[in-house]
């Protein structure tokens, strides 16, 4: 039984392995992009005009008001339709940047007005104009407070990434999919692939935690874990 | 020319006016100590001298230049104007020397060694030159004021404002923070808002009542404890020298 499992585990190897492989890249690819869409559109909401906080406002409700799925068959399925037409994983990068760069910018949005207002007056105050002192002053302090809420975005969109296998996108899920399909080995295919995204999940945390201490400031410590997309 | 002059300072905050109609002048290298009861201003004055809260009507001008002018670049009018907060508002993610640092580096663009070499003077004159690595966090409030005042005076401002630079810290720490402050005495122009009489009496060239949003009296200490005209001012020093001690606190 045990050298069944472990014959089979070695002969779908191969086809998990590849699917990893595009889990990582989904979820790397779409963290970072996410992370500039991110920052941008909470600098817009926090220091912009009525008209850009507007604009950030708008797309920020829009996808955070809209399931992901959604999101990407309209992208995926939707816009050939008026001639704009991606491959499955284009259309997953893009469906998963622009709903990761969303909720981030609500994360960042929460660190940045959680910096005391003081620190920005006493950066004006020294004579830096208003993006030196964001780029000196504010953002250091944000990006450190949300490294938390930026660790659970991290492993949201690891999980999440598994919903790119309905736009035919080989990930570990999909992947998964076939190998079961062929073999009907239902039960053990996916605790294998559970098995995989509990390591990868255990992994990226403990990473995460490191960073984020090595980065906490002296005195102050690391921020405490909070799930922001729980309150 | 006084080299600054605020002229009929207005100020409110939705409805509440807080500044109606302040003017005074300001020489170079002269210490004044505004007092007066809470939220009649004073902390506002101060912020709407370096524009920080930019006044309603009524002009700042330093050196000749009016900094209320909108056409007039305001970052580089503030590296000339120091200023030290209540709550310190250290960049807490940086060490005291990069706080001092940061402003000569980003601001007047000096190389960063330069500007660490500047810095660790500027800690050493305010007696910090043994933590200058250390973060805010890891420093008591006085030392953190004493940052706060180093990282003024790096900028070589023409004049530093000080919001109540004394109010958030334990008294024992108080006199480390008032000795700093009258070490510069006459090598820039001061302007302290506090309720710390013994510096007001001892160090300023003149003391400013303010009151309900305008100035009440000025005069040299002098005259204004043992002469103030008007019975409040007087009715005010009684008070407020009972609390906070007409006796020299920095010793």
């Amino acid at each position: 039984m045990a050298t069944d499992f472990f014959q089979f585990f070695i002969s779908s190897l191969p086809n998990l392995m590849s699917g990893l492989g595009y889990t990582i890249l989904l979820t790397f690819i779409s963290i970072t992009a996410g992370f500039f869409l991110g920052i941008t559109l909470a600098l817009g909401r926090v220091y912009g005009n009525k008209l850009v906080n507007g604009f950030c406002v708008g797309y920020i409700e829009l996808i955070r008001g809209t399931p992901l799925l959604v999101q990407l068959f309209i992208i995926y399925f939707g816009l050939p339709s008026i001639g704009i037409i991606f491959s499955p994983i284009q259309a997953a990068l893009l469906g998963l940047s622009l709903n990761s760069g969303a909720y981030q910018a609500e994360y960042l949005r929460g660190s940045i007005q959680s910096v005391e207002s003081g620190q920005m007056s006493a950066a004006r105050s020294l004579g830096m104009n208003k993006l030196q002192s964001i780029q000196h002053v504010i953002l250091p302090q944000a990006l450190r407070i949300s490294i938390p809420a930026w660790s659970n975005e991290f492993i949201y969109l690891l999980q999440y990434s598994s919903i790119a296998y309905i736009i035919q996108v080989a990930e570990l899920t999909a992947e998964g999919k076939f190998i079961a399909a062929h073999t009907f080995r239902y039960l053990e295919v996916f605790t294998m692939i559970a098995v995989i995204y509990l390591v990868l999940t255990i992994v990226s945390t403990e990473i995460i935690d490191r960073i984020a201490k090595h980065l906490s400031i002296p005195g102050i410590g690391a921020a405490k874990q909070i799930n922001l997309r729980d309150v | 020319m006084s080299m600054l002059e605020v002229k009929d300072i207005y100020k409110s905050y939705g409805a509440v006016q807080i500044l109606k109609g302040v003017s005074f002048t300001m020489e170079k290298e002269e210490t004044k100590v505004i007092i007066g009861p809470s939220g009649t201003g004073k902390s506002t004055l101060l912020r709407c001298i370096n524009q920080l809260s930019p006044p309603d009507k009524g002009q700042v001008w330093l050196d000749g230049e009016e900094i209320t002018n909108p056409k007039t670049n305001i970052n580089k009018m503030r590296e000339k104007i120091g200023f030290v907060f209540q709550e310190f508002n250290l960049f807490n993610h940086l060490t005291a020397l990069r706080n001092v640092s940061i402003g000569l580096e980003k601001v007047k663009k000096m190389e960063k060694d330069a500007a660490h070499k500047r810095a660790i003077q500027e800690l050493t004159r305010v007696g910090l030159d043994a933590q200058v690595n250390q973060y805010p966090a890891q420093l008591s409030g006085g030392q953190k004021q004493r940052v706060g005042i180093a990282r003024a005076l790096a900028m070589d401002p023409d004049i530093i404002l000080f919001d109540e630079p004394t109010s958030a810290l334990d008294p024992e720490l108080i006199g480390d923070v008032l000795d700093v402050m009258k070490s510069l005495c006459g090598k820039v122009a001061m302007l302290v808002v506090t309720h710390e009489m013994g510096f007001a009496r001892n160090v300023a060239n003149e003391i400013i009542f303010m009151e309900g949003g305008v100035i009440f009296e000025q005069g040299s200490p002098k005259d204004m404890f043992t002469n103030a005209k008007m019975a409040r001012t007087r009715e005010f020093l009684g008070r407020i020298g009972a609390l906070y001690g007409e006796e020299e606190t920095g010793g």
